[in-house]
This record gives C-alpha cells, structure tokens and sequence, in this order.
C-alpha cells in the first residue's frame, strides 16, 4: 500500500510565497488550526487566503502573510469580528475581495469543475461588483437572455482541512453535524492536506460504519497530518467547543500595544506539543463544552 | 391592558409578523428578537414555518435561547450550510437580520463604516446578504433606529440589495427582491410607499411621527392616524418568556424599557 502521512512542517515546507490557499471549517469551528499555526512559524508570505474566517485568517492576518483575502465573513461568533483581521483590515494591510458566503462556494464549485465560471444572480446590484472590479457579468444564451454574475473559479494551490479521523490512505470523516465546504474546498485544490485528530491504519477496518461521514474520497486528500486537539481554540464537535477563555484573551491582545508579540511568544514561537501543554492541555480542550446556539 | 412587558417583547411580537402567510419557507431569524419573534410565530400563527437549532438541524419546536438544561431539541431534518445556501437561492426562506446601515431603497450594510479600500470601522463582511435579498423574503431588525443606522443616500457598502433602480442595469432580475417589515425600538415600517418607499406602518406606544422622521436620515411616507404596535398579549408573554428562560431579551435594548414608555 501507500502512505500518505507526513508532518505539519513538511506541508508546510511545500508551500511557497504568493500561494493561493483555501482552509476549511466555518468562522471558529473545526478550522485546522495546527496547520495553521505551522504556517504562522514560516517565512512563507503574500498568500492568498480563501476562507469562511476565524481565527485562521485572524492569526495569518496578525502574522501580515496576508496579501489578498477572499471571504464572505471573518468572524468568532461569540465574539462577532475577528479582531486580528479587523485590526488588518482597518490598517488597509491587505487587499480585500469580500463576497457573499454563497458566492463564495460557488466560485470553489467552479474550479472543482474545471469550468471559468459558474452563473448566479448573487452579488447583482451589490458592491461585490464594485469591490471585485475583475468580476463579470454574462448574459443568458436562452430566451430570457437575463443577465447574471459568472462567478470566477476559485482555484486554489493548496487546501488545508482538519478532520475527526483519516488514515494513511488519506480517507476522511467529519462527525460533526455540518460538514461545512471542505469539499468544495478539495476539489478546487491542486493539493489537499488534512489533519485528525486520529490516525488510523485503515478506516475501513476501524471506522467503515461510519463511511457516510466521509465527506471526500481520498484522491482529492494529497496528505495527512496526525494532530490530536488540531482545531484549538476553535470547535471540533462533537469532540470540544471551542475555547471562549483563550480567544478573548486572544481578541483582548489585539488592542494592546505589542499584543501578537505576546501571543506569539506564548502560542506560536514553540512546538505544536507546547502549544497544547500551554493552553491548558489535551484533556482540558477535550472537554471544552460544545456551544450553545 | 397590562402594561407590564418590555419593549423587547413588544418587538418580539412584531417581528413575529413578518412571518405570517409565509407559507412553508425556513424562518431565519439572526439575533435575540428576531429569533424569538420567528419561533413565537411558528407557535402561533404560522405552524407552517421550518426552523432549525441554529446550527445544522430542522425542527418542528422552537429551540430555546442558552442553555439548555435538560431540554434537548429534536430533529424532523438537516440543514447544513450548504443546504441553506440552497434553501436560498430556491427562495424557500424569509430572513430577518439586523444590519448596521439601511437606506432608503432597502439597500443594507454589515461590511463596515466608512470607504471599501479603508474602512473606518471593519464589521462581519457581506455574509449572506447579497444572496438572500436577490432569492427571497427579508425583513430588518433596528435596536436603535436612528440616522446612524437609516442613513441619507446610500449605505456605506451595499451587501443587500434594494430598491434602487440605478444599480440594476437592464436584463438583471430583481423579480424575486421582496423586503417587507423593518421593526425598530421606535416603530414598524415597511416598502409599501410610492416606488417601494419606506412607509410607517404603526408607531409604538408614546412614540410620535415627528420622533421617527427626525431618527431617519430619508423621508418616509405614512398615513393619517397611524395605529399604535399592538402590546404582546398574555398568551405571547408566556410564549416569549419559555423561549428565552435567561432573559437573553433584556440586554437588546439599552436599559431594557418598558413596553410603554412614559410621554
């Protein structure tokens, strides 16, 4: 067989500055946040990030690796604007592409088809025309020749994911109750890493009755990453909620002067293993409650 | 009549008015009031309604604010996010949201202040706002209507679309825009003015017409003898009060007033 496991450094190591990346999950919700983290350590710059943000785009913000950032929200829910990213945005220290979040999976829909663009009436008569100036309206072939916005294919260099379970292969599943667009976010990637937060030999044999939670077949999976608690401080449910203590300390350290040095001197600046020792251990983020909504 | 109830729960059954005759569409409701007032809807006048927990499940019970004790909420489907998107663009839901600007052609803002290139104040981003008001049933929450938030000429950064003929260029569709109430601390209002203007529908209890108009930054129509918004009966309240057993309800308006402010 194959293997298709390796580190978070050497994904890491394959990306190179001014990469289009797309990460998965939803605003702070199953984000793949130690892959994420890795990429914070690097010297790799200038992406372009595609995301329904959390603290993803807030950390990658904060790092400034940001030079464009394609979105529809950046946000913690609990915590309505990402500071980090807001923090960026208001200094003007990227170029901002907003879209609506349907608009947003649409253009990944595109490129996952290998089609230019994909028809909508979403985004007419809205500033997403205005604030994406390459976007371009088509009009119908047919008799209602009505026209409509032709959403570009958002392809992306490279997808980041973090999932329940994968193994060597690069099988996946997501237990969780909204499988989010990390599909999309697959097929629109040259590349698609995964972490888990558990590593099997073989989820046939170790989770096959649970294959209907496998949200894409593996030849859309180019790696796999074992990162136990890998989502932190963000929700993997239903494994843990999100971590509400450390990211208001987090959005707290935006207002402050020298703020990202102090967290990244904490949080980033250390091992991935430190990292969970420092916010409060594996066995404390497991048992993070889930949100309530 | 009690005047014993908030202004929050006056909203609440306001806003449960926008979803009345909706038929079988997923009601939507971003926020405390709007929230209560779609669920408070489902169980009273509107069963037809589709809700969900509000974060990947349908339900036929209206799912209560916070925690949750022991209750736990039961599930007829599934609505991820991509079947909400879905949901949305068929035209098969009513939402109502809180923006941060409104105009006067119902054009609605949750981006931020100030210019694009370099906002004064960065808020959410568009968010769903393009699509849900090109595909379906909108209405409008306002905790502190004023001309902050009904601001003169156009909003800031146009996420929803309304009403405005200059930004609908020839063979666009605007067939499906329907935007129907906005219910604000001071009145309920909605498009049916000359062209889709902002019209008064009714005024709250000891709120006057010249109290809204100098609160919006654009004119706005209404008629003689505008009705006072109908006060929450008893069987609302308790509904209201079940729904929300942490009194989410009262930290929506500043100082959380009562429903009949003193004149």
């Amino acid at each position: 067989m194959f293997d298709k496991t390796l580190t978070a450094a050497a994904v890491v190591a394959t990306l190179r500055d001014g990469m289009t990346i797309g990460i998965g999950g939803w605003g702070p919700r199953r984000k793949p946040m130690a892959l994420v983290r890795e990429l914070v350590r690097s010297k790799v710059t200038d992406l372009t990030v595609v995301a329904y943000g959390g603290p993803d785009v807030g950390l990658l913000c904060a790092a400034g690796k940001v030079k464009k950032l394609i979105y529809g929200f950046v946000s913690l829910d609990a915590i309505p604007v990402e500071p980090w990213f807001r923090r960026a945005r208001e200094a003007g220290a990227f170029e901002a592409r907003e879209l609506d979040e349907g608009l947003l999976q649409w253009g990944l829909r595109a490129a996952a088809m290998r089609v230019p663009f994909l028809p909508t009436r979403v985004g007419l008569a809205t500033d997403v025309l205005k604030v994406n100036p390459d976007f371009r309206t088509v009009r119908s072939p047919y008799a209602d020749g009505e026209v409509l916005l032709a959403m570009p294919a958002l392809k992306l260099d490279v997808a980041l994911l973090h999932v329940d379970r994968a193994d060597r292969l690069g099988n996946v599943q997501t237990l969780g109750p909204d499988p989010y667009f990390d599909e999309q976010f697959a097929r629109a990637a040259q590349r698609t890493y995964v972490s888990c937060e558990e590593l099997c030999e073989r989820l046939d044999l170790a989770h096959g009755e649970d294959a209907r939670f496998n949200i894409v077949e593996r030849s859309c999976i180019t790696g796999v990453v074992e990162a136990p608690c890998g989502a932190h401080p963000t929700s993997h449910p239903p494994a843990y909620g999100w971590d509400l203590e450390h990211l208001k300390a987090y959005t707290q350290l935006a207002t402050e002067e020298g703020g990202w040095e102090k967290y990244r001197a904490q949080f980033i600046d250390c091992s991935e293993a430190d990292y969970l020792t420092r916010a409060g251990g594996a066995a404390r983020i497991r048992a993070l409650a889930l949100p309530i909504f | 009549m009690s005047h014993d109830y908030s202004l929050a729960e006056l909203l609440v059954v306001a806003a449960s008015e926008a979803w009345r005759d909706n038929g079988e569409v997923l009601a939507s409701g971003i926020g405390v009031v709007p929230r209560l007032g779609a669920s408070l809807a489902k169980l009273t006048h509107s069963p037809q309604l589709l809700m969900t927990d509000a974060e990947a499940f349908l339900v036929e019970e209206p799912v209560p604010l916070g925690p949750r004790g022991d209750y736990r909420p039961r599930f007829s489907g599934h609505m991820s996010f991509a079947r909400v998107f879905d949901c949305v663009w068929g035209g098969r839901r009513h939402v109502m949201i809180g923006p941060i600007q409104i105009d006067r052609f119902g054009q609605t803002n949750l981006s931020g202040i100030g210019s694009y290139a370099r906002p004064k104040v960065q808020m959410l981003g568009m968010r769903g706002l393009p699509g849900n008001s090109i595909s379906h049933l909108n209405s409008m929450f306002v905790p502190n209507h004023s001309t902050r938030v009904f601001v003169p000429g156009e909003v800031d950064i146009v996420g929803g679309v309304g009403y405005n003929p200059a930004r609908w260029q020839s063979g666009m569709n605007a067939g499906h825009v329907d935007l129907r109430l906005i219910v604000t601390d001071l009145c309920v209002m909605d498009f049916g003015g000359r062209d889709h203007a902002v019209r008064v529908r009714s005024l709250h209890p000891n709120v006057t017409l010249e109290q809204v108009r100098a609160a919006t930054g654009f004119p706005l129509e209404a008629g003689d003898d505008l009705p006072v918004t109908p006060a929450p009966t008893a069987a609302q309240l308790e509904i209201i009060r079940r729904l929300d057993p942490h009194g989410l309800r009262a930290g929506v308006i500043k100082g959380n007033p009562p429903g009949v402010r003193s004149a």
